[in-house]
């Protein structure tokens, strides 16, 4: 049952800064990376290798937080610590910038598309989310702003299925939202994490949620179901990994195609981590099934695997790297 | 290791307090005493500075934590992580300045803010740099 990260490509992607974030497209052909050097990178394959296509260099003022992609893999969002989100469309091989989102107080530290493809969520240091609607004439508004966390949010991320996003923050906490009557509000807050909650994923089906914090843990959620089956809006913690990072875990990445849950951490580790099938969904039990130790020379910030092509992971790190693995399952 | 730890206080002793004409040093901010270095692995070490401010003004505790991290980023020769803390009893809201010295994306985004980037480079950049 032990699985294998093999590397396939190390890649210095932003030179003399960090790597951020790193995204694939949705059709799992380019990857776009970000970071401190305040530009966005395009990276496509061209025979084994990866090669930069296109360099979106004068779209923000500070370092490009995180990149997102649209599901139909037109549009690219930018997060920034300059306060704004810039929208990038895609036309032939290079990407224009259509228009840019204000109204953030301060750094915008994530952005993420809803499956549908008509909203947008964006988080920031000033506390709140916000949620946006882009019409067919590719026009943005804000429809929601929500203040439910009391510090800084880190990560924003949409269910898979359903009109639902989560959120997590430097306050400790995981905030669920649903929109009731045209407003979008607060509906469940998940705690248990010691320390700031720095990434969110959820499982293919939708079913359960992922955080990893700076405590060192990752800890399961899933919704609670009254004796009907329909949801109570409580969500409890159902699975806490501890004992196997060494320092702040940053991202977590959940496989829509595997089931693989993959972290990056402080420590300069990349684990992935297995379902027991053995066991009660209720009460899942997860093993490592891979590790490598130092897949970077520095902090691993990002993890992310790519939709289309099971077992490939792309992760990014402090020293403006990414990094390109295939994992195995049992090697 | 105490070799390391000296090599780290170097580094920390002549980064000049934001408010006074003096070194962190001089004002008793750093000690040799306040450096303690654990080994990880492979030629890499763990660094934990537990500093004293002078006073117990939050945004002069959180500035000086944030001198110390980019000095020793900048400055430190050999691979590292670094625990940033002020001296347990110094302060009464420690707890959140240590949260923020040490959380790196914060640390990031106020070297991005050019009136705070400037008052750290005053502190940090030594007379010959």
């Amino acid at each position: 049952m032990k699985g294998a990260l093999e590397l396939l490509q190390r890649v210095s992607a932003h030179p003399d800064a960090r790597c951020w974030y790193v995204a694939w497209s949705p059709s799992g052909t380019l990857l776009a990376s970000c970071g401190g050097d305040r530009a966005i990178r395009i990276w496509g394959k061209e025979g084994d290798s990866w090669e930069c296509k296109c360099v979106l260099a004068d779209g923000h003022q500070r370092t490009v937080r995180t990149v997102a992609w649209s599901p139909c893999g037109k549009y690219l969002a930018s997060a920034s610590f300059d306060a704004t989100t810039c929208i990038w469309k895609k036309t032939n091989d290079d990407f224009e910038s259509l228009t840019v989102l204000e109204g953030h107080e301060n750094e915008v530290k994530c952005v993420t598309w809803a499956p549908s493809g008509n909203l947008l969520a964006t988080c920031s240091r000033d506390k709140s989310v916000w949620i946006w609607e882009v019409d067919e004439e590719d026009e943005y508004e804000c429809v929601s702003v929500v203040n439910s966390h009391t510090q800084d949010v880190k990560h924003v991320v949409w269910h898979p299925t359903q009109e639902l996003l989560a959120s997590a923050s430097y306050d400790n906490k995981v905030c669920i939202y649903k929109e009731e009557d045209d407003d979008w509000e607060c509906r469940a807050t998940l705690e248990g994490h010691e320390s700031t909650v720095w990434s969110l994923a959820f499982d293919p089906e939708g079913q359960r949620l992922a955080s990893c914090s700076d405590d060192r843990t990752v800890k399961i959620w899933k919704e609670s179901t009254l004796g009907d089956g329909s949801s109570d809006e409580s969500w409890k913690c159902v699975c806490t990994l501890s004992g196997f990072h060494g320092r702040t875990i940053y991202d977590v990445a959940w496989c829509r195609l595997t089931g693989a849950l993959a972290t990056a951490c402080g420590d300069d580790g990349v684990r992935v981590f297995k379902e027991d099938p053995t066991v009660d969904p209720e009460q899942p039990v997860f093993f490592m099934s891979a590790h490598v130790p130092k897949a970077h020379g520095q902090d691993v910030n990002c993890v992310s695997w790519n939709p289309k092509e099971a077992g490939l992971l792309a992760t990014c790190s402090d020293n403006g790297e990414f990094a390109i693995w295939k994992y195995n399952s049992d090697s | 290791m105490e070799e390391k730890a000296l090599e780290v206080y170097d580094v920390i002793r002549t980064i000049r307090d934001p408010e006074k004409p003096n070194t962190l040093e001089e004002l008793d901010v750093v000690t040799e005493k306040c450096v303690e270095v654990q080994e990880l692995g492979d030629e890499e070490y763990l660094i934990i500075i537990r500093f004293s401010p002078t006073v117990p003004h939050c945004s002069l505790a959180t500035l000086i934590g944030l001198c110390l991290q980019v000095k020793l980023q900048r400055c430190l020769p050999f691979k590292h992580k670094l625990e940033i803390y002020i001296t347990e009893g110094t302060h009464s809201t420690e707890e959140d300045i240590n949260k923020q010295i040490n959380d790196k994306e914060r640390v990031a985004a106020a070297m991005e803010n050019p009136s705070l980037r400037e008052m750290v480079e005053q502190c940090v950049t030594e007379p010959d740099d």
